[in-house]
């Protein structure tokens, strides 16, 4: 059923996400519901502190590889029993594990939420992690990585940029794992992580839908309630060395064109109320790349030519430390140093002269859209809320990172490019292409034996 | 994530009885475009899409990448604006202008806060970048350049040349089948893209669709707005039919990645086609279902031999392509490619079982809802309604005909429609050689 229900002006209440709630069980579990009626549907989300940052030398890819595991049965839901039970129940499901946590979630009618509570809570504690299933889902994973990663140019690149800035923080080692870590890892490895983190007291579980907050609080406490809080290990605080000058790295990959990444170490986001830096990059990354006719994007693709994709990127929101990066392919007869060159020139005109009023508001008023626009879908309000309480900020924080992003100055802009965007703080990474077949000839001027 | 997202056919219904179904008003705009709203006052938002019988396969076969660089120059220069004043103004009112383009269909959406202040701004655009394109030449050269730089680097990768190479084995000189290359890239000029606009953009071909926070008053200035300036073009010619294939065939390309791209398949099914229903609840069971599909299972759950198999029929004007993927490391090509074709023959020779049938059909009418549970996914619905010409009952009647398939309905099309000794595939990876 559909309602008139807001109006423009009602619009701040809906950023002051009036309708959460949230509760904590007596073992630790943290339980956020978002009531929202729009559609007869419901998404249950549950958000584990345990991701590829929580590794050890030599096992990295385990929380990955548990994510895959945790579809392996428990001992009352035989393998292959979650899936079809969900499937049956009209519902879709999957997972996700980033540098900063593991998520698993299912997607259903109202009517059928009880049932995913139910697996869910289930395989929080009683997971069975059996050799044989091990040993065939360790194949899967490593395609994975084939797929996603050494098979792909760009994400190779990516992949050694993060092993090269980052030198003592876990960041350096890619989500998916080392291969050479994933072919030696070992069934007794995955259940190390299951025990060590999979625990009320580290997940906080996300309910939005049309759903009822105070039932919903009911069936947490019979189905999670139930599970014994975990004994969790002390966190390793990580503080990165400061880096002591540019860094840079090639990358040889399959590939017909060279491609270029630049990343500046960054800070992220600690608290709400009293940071500027994360906003001002926020707004930074908006005024070179919100729009189609935004800066890198107007000067280098449009006008000058010598980019034929241009990108800036940054997030602040982590746990760890966070980067902001540029990323850019060269046309055909621009060099890849020329491109940089470029694009220093675009940072230094911000450093330099500033961004203007009229480039704010044209952010600001992209800011306020989207704030509008996410509440078309369910799942996404659901991930903001896993997201940021997983990260160790709160979801309370939600409005003031909107307030406070919309109160961003001009020269607050100026100065974060000014204090962020430092030689000293950069790593460039360069991808060199690579003909497909020996017998091509070599490209772009290297030495060519006869 | 434990999988990719593994492509569904965008034909669905509304479960009927379960929830109301949104309420689809339709009629024609005095400009001839067919329109198709949903009113909806929930968000104060406004949610708009534009689509002509424009896509690629109304390409010349001389004259092939004028359909996608038409479509694809449409914002980028209008009467009154050129392309940073479309960019700027939009993002100035916090409106995006997205657009989708496929071998049917060529499209443009919008989306808007509905507030009249940036309603109206972001319409005026719109209506612009449909009916006042100017396609200024200097743009052209930088997208063609873009564009052709973007093919080489596309060659480059496995799966784009297992598409491009799966497209022609199953398609043949059917438009369906064509990629373009860098050389009918070059060849395109600036009166291309203005003749084609002038006779694939027609107001009579189009196809408005409008979901959101307006009246239907509204909704009949708005789409009467997009289109009474639309060229005066009669009826875009229909696509020639598509050729089954009669025997097997095998292509191997080789490539120095780890992993080989696998596609295997043949014609398929059109939109209109009788046999959708059956097919389309008998493929969730062969590898449509994601993780509880035989071919998941078989090749991935048993096996660990690919984190991705899938199979779907697309349906499209003409028969669309039936089509097999996975990829796998090149050591294990051949059983993995073994595996995959028992698992077909034998789900065809075979049939299903009532268990089967009556999971997919729980899972296909039970989760009904959530592909009707945003404003985007019912415009996209809308879009389809009104291209394909899919009857306004269409989406109510849906459930039930999900209900009706049988297992003898299943199992009788697949044997009629999949021949598993007549599909085309295609191998990219590892060292092999032509077969």
């Amino acid at each position: 059923m559909r309602f008139y229900a807001f109006c423009l002006g009602l619009l701040i209440a809906i950023g002051a996400q009036a309708e959460v709630f949230e509760q904590t069980l007596s073992n630790g579990l943290k339980v956020i519901v978002k009531e929202d009626r729009r559609a007869p549907v419901v998404v249950q989300q549950i958000w584990y502190r345990a991701g590829s940052m929580d590794e050890m030398t030599g096992v990295t890819g385990v929380a990955h590889v548990l994510e895959h595991m945790m579809f392996k049965g428990t001992k009352e839901v035989p393998v292959g029993e979650f899936s079809r039970r969900i499937a049956a129940a009209g519902g879709r499901e999957n997972a996700f594990t980033s540098y900063d946590y593991t998520a698993y979630f299912q997607q259903l009618h109202k009517s059928q939420l009880e049932l995913a509570m139910q697996l869910e809570a289930d395989r929080m504690h009683n997971l069975r992690l059996s050799d044989e299933e091990f040993a065939k889902e360790i194949r899967v994973v490593m395609e994975e990585r084939r797929w996603r990663t050494d098979d792909d140019a760009r994400a190779l690149l990516d992949e050694r940029l993060m092993a090269t800035a980052y030198q003592e923080h876990p960041y350096r080692n890619p989500i998916v794992g080392w291969m050479n870590d994933l072919k030696n890892m070992t069934a007794d490895d995955a259940r190390l992580w299951y025990q060590t983190w999979y625990a009320p007291n580290n997940a906080t579980l996300v309910i939005a839908g049309d759903v009822d907050a105070k039932q919903v609080f009911a069936l947490a406490r019979k189905y999670y309630g139930r599970i014994r809080a975990g004994k969790l290990p002390a966190r390793k605080h990580y503080e990165e060395p400061a880096q002591l000058g540019i860094k840079r790295i090639v990358v040889k990959a399959p590939a017909e064109l060279p491609h270029l990444v630049m990343a500046y170490h960054a800070p992220t986001l600690r608290d709400a109320e009293k940071d500027w830096q994360p906003y001002a990059l926020s707004v930074l990354a908006g005024v070179l790349d919100g729009n189609d006719s935004a800066r890198l994007n107007k000067s280098l693709v449009r006008e000058r030519q010598v980019a034929t994709s241009i990108g800036a990127g940054y997030a602040n929101t982590s746990r760890g430390p966070t980067m902001f990066s540029l990323e850019a392919t060269p046309a055909a007869g621009t060099s890849v140093e020329a491109l940089e060159a470029a694009i220093r020139e675009q940072l230094q005109m911000i450093v330099r002269d500033g961004v203007s009023e009229e480039e704010l508001r044209r952010v600001r008023a992209q800011v306020t859209a989207a704030e509008v626009y996410k509440l078309d879908s369910l799942f996404y309000q659901a991930m903001q809320i896993g997201q940021i309480e997983s990260i160790g900020l709160s979801q309370h924080d939600l409005p003031v990172i909107l307030r406070k992003l919309q109160a961003v100055t001009a020269e607050q802009v100026q100065a974060v490019a000014r204090d962020i965007l430092r030689d000293d703080q950069l790593t460039v990474a360069v991808l060199d292409p690579q003909p497909l077949a020996a017998e091509k000839p070599q490209q772009g001027g290297h030495a060519h034996a006869h | 994530m434990r999988t990719k997202l593994i492509p569904f056919v965008l034909l669905c219904g509304f479960a009927a009885g379960a929830f109301a179904t949104p309420q689809i008003q339709h009629w024609q705009a005095a400009s001839g475009a067919r329109v198709y709203f949903v009113q909806d006052h929930n968000l104060p938002m406004l949610d708009v899409a534009v689509s002509f019988p424009a896509g690629s396969a109304y390409d010349k076969a001389d004259k092939n990448g004028v359909a996608g660089l038409t479509h694809g120059l449409l914002d980028l220069g209008v009467q009154g604006m050129n392309e940073d004043d479309i960019a700027r103004k939009l993002a100035d009112v916090g409106a995006r202008i997205a657009s989708s383009f496929d071998a049917d269909r060529s499209a443009v959406t919008l989306r808007t806060l509905s507030s009249a202040a940036e309603r109206d701004v972001a319409l005026d655009i719109l209506a612009r970048v449909l009916q006042k394109p100017l396609f200024p030449q200097e743009v052209l050269v930088r997208e063609k350049t873009r564009l052709i730089a973007s093919l080489r680097e596309a060659e480059t990768k496995p799966e784009f040349l297992s598409e491009k190479a799966f497209g022609k084995a199953v398609f043949g000189s059917h438009p369906y089948g064509w990629q373009s290359e860098v050389a009918d890239i070059e060849k395109i000029q600036r009166d291309d893209l203005q003749a084609f606009f002038r006779s694939h953009y027609g107001a009579q071909d189009a196809v408005v669709a409008l979901m959101g926070d307006v009246t239907r008053q509204q909704a009949e200035a708005i789409a009467q707005q997009l289109t009474a300036q639309l060229p005066r073009s009669g009826s875009v010619t229909s696509l020639p039919a598509v050729v089954g294939l009669q025997t097997g065939y095998e292509q191997r390309i080789p490539h120095p990645a780890s992993q080989s791209h696998i596609l295997i398949g043949a014609p398929g099914i059109a939109r209109n086609d009788p046999d959708y229903f059956p097919l389309y609840v008998g493929n969730y069971i062969l590898g449509g279902g994601g993780f509880v599909s035989r071919l998941m299972n078989e090749v991935r759950e048993k096996r660990g031999m690919a984190y991705s198999v899938y199979s779907y029929f697309m349906p499209m004007q003409q028969p669309g392509a039936f089509q097999i993927g996975l990829q796998t490391k090149n050591e294990q090509v051949d059983e993995a490619l073994q595996v995959v074709r028992a698992t077909v023959r034998d789900f065809v020779a075979k049939g299903v079982t009532d268990a089967e049938l009556r999971a997919a059909k729980q899972n296909i009418i039970g989760g009904f809802p959530l592909r009707i549970d945003s404003n985007r996914k019912i415009l996209e619905y809308l879009s389809v309604i009104g291209f394909y010409n899919l009857p306004l009952t269409y989406l109510d009647d849906f459930q039930a005909r999900v209900e009706q398939v049988n297992v003898r309905s299943v199992n009788d099309a697949f044997r009629r429609r999949i021949n598993p000794d007549a599909m085309a595939t295609v191998i990219v990876g590892g060292q092999g050689a032509a077969k």
